[in-house]
């Protein structure tokens, strides 16, 4: 294979030169961070140091991160939390989120209305954005969370979050947002966003797999939700995994540090990207958001092509990206995230997902343009329905 | 990138790699092909779709081209079917199965086998046009099952042993033993008309 170029930044990142050193430089860390000896302290340590860095990179206090396995983990979590609250009697019994979340929110939601509880959906606009209108309607003073995510990982259009904040804080319900998606590439406060609840992981932001962060306000509720230990206050139990949090508060680091240029330099690629594509396929449809957009985040459906064929002819040619298409995922189903968009059936089947990070190129984006358009020639010329 | 200690194998075998790179009696645009018959099974809104066109010359299945809007799998079973149709007598060709072109193919995952390996119902309906198109009588028809949901893969036949069997009374029972009816949805109507039917002639109504 000659060429190698890698667009799934949003299914996952390569881990950024500094974190790899930094987790290098302390591989002798092995030592239990709950432990009184030094070797312990040094651990503990470093795991204080990250929980700072993750803190700051989202405006908040350090005694309000939670160290988790990573975001499908935290948002679990904050179903839990609520679930526990219903079940304690609560006054409010309703949650509030949307169609278009992570499948961590998505099938929690399958799970916890098959056991009777209460939840609505907002609907989305077709640049797959959560209606204002829909969410004022769905208010109430039984409503006990909303949960919206800040950007979406498949259209990366980037969701009002704080205006939604605004509507559930007025009716007195708990704000959670999962802001996986968004973190090193917007700039995201939990004070601006009005958030109680705020999920993340790593990997997303050229950290390590596997650690991600659970934001939760001094203010708003938490149950223990691991049980077994004392670690994060007794709320999460079990040792820490000092390497990889360490790494994930280097990444955190320079994505505060990095988040400006980060956006212009994936926004300039985007746009480089999306132009090429427009201006050498002809019958291409550009989904998401085009202003409230997530910067390295470009979805392109392409009638009569099936995502399948085009993801893997790609494939072939060294460069990989993702589909919305039912093939990839081995349901029948196209992305659940593009029909709550109404985008129609096919188009969905014919979605291409291209995520940048900080490690494309100008030179990356110019081979998918000159890639592209002979493989969307050819699957079209193969299709029952051709253009 | 590329320097690990790990590398798979490609998502599919090589053989379906090959139809995928290069498919076998593709329809290209603007060839001179006049079939005898066509047939189109699947739906855009499946997510995969096929056309085939015949050429029949002493009973025997002389060429044959295609069209595929589908996964890799549908493109390289439709090709592999086309390679194993042309030659065959129609009778053969009525009887190919799905079974047939995946194990040519080298093997195909499970979730694929359903719903990307419908070159064989094309070719049956391009069969049946054919027949039907020279007013020959079709002696092959009644005898296979015809699939009903081409999402789930779910047939008259399965839908009539449940029915005989008391098993289904209902679409939903029919949704939740087979399946059909749970993607696309666009069989519904055609679902309960086969389930009205066996009914009514399993005295089960």
């Amino acid at each position: 294979m000659n060429r190698f170029i890698y667009l799934d930044n949003n299914a996952t990142t390569q881990m950024a030169a500094e974190v790899e050193s930094i987790m290098r430089d302390n591989e002798s860390l092995y030592g239990n961070a709950s432990s009184m000896h030094a070797m312990g302290r040094n651990a503990g340590a470093g795991v204080d140091w990250a929980r700072q860095m993750c803190a700051q990179l989202i405006d908040a206090d350090k005694e309000e991160v939670y160290f988790t396995s990573g975001a499908s983990e935290s948002n679990n979590t904050v179903f839990n939390i609520a679930r526990e609250l219903i079940d304690s009697g609560s006054k409010r019994t309703r949650i509030v989120t949307s169609a278009i979340e992570h499948p961590s929110i998505i099938e929690t939601v399958k799970y916890l209305r098959s056991k009777g509880y209460r939840i609505d959906e907002a609907e989305v606009d077709s640049t797959g954005m959560v209606r204002l209108d829909s969410i004022r309607k769905l208010m109430g003073d039984d409503v006990l969370l909303v949960s919206i995510m800040t950007g979406n990982n498949e259209t990366g259009t980037i969701q009002p979050v704080a205006e939604i904040s605004r509507l559930a804080h007025e009716c007195g319900a708990l704000m959670h947002t999962d802001a996986t998606q968004a973190i090193g590439k917007i700039p995201v406060s939990v004070k601006q966003l009005g958030a109680d609840y705020l999920s993340m992981s790593a990997h997303k932001f050229y950290g390590p797999k596997g650690v991600g962060v659970l934001y939760v306000r001094k203010s708003a509720p938490v149950f223990p939700f691991v049980h077994g230990g004392h670690q994060e206050k007794g709320y999460r139990a079990g040792t820490y995994n000092n390497l990889a949090i360490v790494g994930m508060g280097e990444a955190a680091r320079l994505a505060a540090q990095d988040v400006q240029k980060e956006h212009d330099y994936l926004w300039s690629l985007r746009e480089r990207l999306r132009k090429g594509i427009v201006e050498n396929i002809p019958d291409v449809i550009i989904n998401g958001n085009q202003e409230h957009c997530l910067p390295g985040t470009l979805n392109v459906s392409f009638p009569s092509a099936e995502g399948e064929s085009i993801l893997l002819y790609l494939d072939l040619e060294g460069i990989e990206v993702s589909t919305g298409s039912a093939c990839a995922t081995g349901s029948l189903e196209p992305s659940y995230v593009l029909l709550a968009s109404g985008l129609d059936v096919e188009l969905a089947h014919g979605s291409i997902r291209f995520s940048l990070g900080r490690y494309n190129t100008q030179e990356d984006v110019d081979y998918v343009i000159e890639k592209l358009p002979p493989i969307i020639a050819r699957v079209r010329s193969m299709s029952t329905r051709k253009v | 990138m590329q320097n690990n200690s790990f590398m798979a194998q490609w998502v599919y075998t090589d053989t379906v790699k090959d139809h995928f790179m290069n498919p076998r009696n593709l329809w290209k645009e603007g060839e001179d092909f006049q079939p005898d018959g066509v047939g189109e099974v699947g739906s855009l809104a499946c997510g995969d779709q096929m056309r085939v066109g015949i050429k029949v010359r002493d009973g025997k299945i002389s060429d044959l081209r295609w069209l595929t809007y589908g996964c890799a799998s549908a493109i390289a079973s439709t090709s592999m079917m086309s390679e194993l149709a042309v030659g065959m007598s129609l009778e053969e060709a009525y009887h190919l199965t799905p079974q047939m072109i995946t194990s040519a193919l080298g093997g195909l995952p499970e979730h694929k086998f359903h719903c990307s390996v419908l070159g064989d119902k094309a070719l049956r309906a391009a069969i049946d046009d054919y027949l039907e198109k020279n007013g020959l009588p079709n002696p092959y028809k009644t005898k296979v099952a015809k699939i009903i949901c081409e999402c789930k893969g779910v047939t008259d036949v399965q839908i009539e042993e449940l029915v005989k069997e008391g098993k289904a009374l209902t679409f939903e029972d029919l949704s939740r033993l087979t399946g059909c009816s749970t993607a696309c949805g666009k069989c519904r109507n055609r679902i309960i008309e086969a389930l009205e039917d066996f009914k009514h002639i399993y005295g089960k109504d």
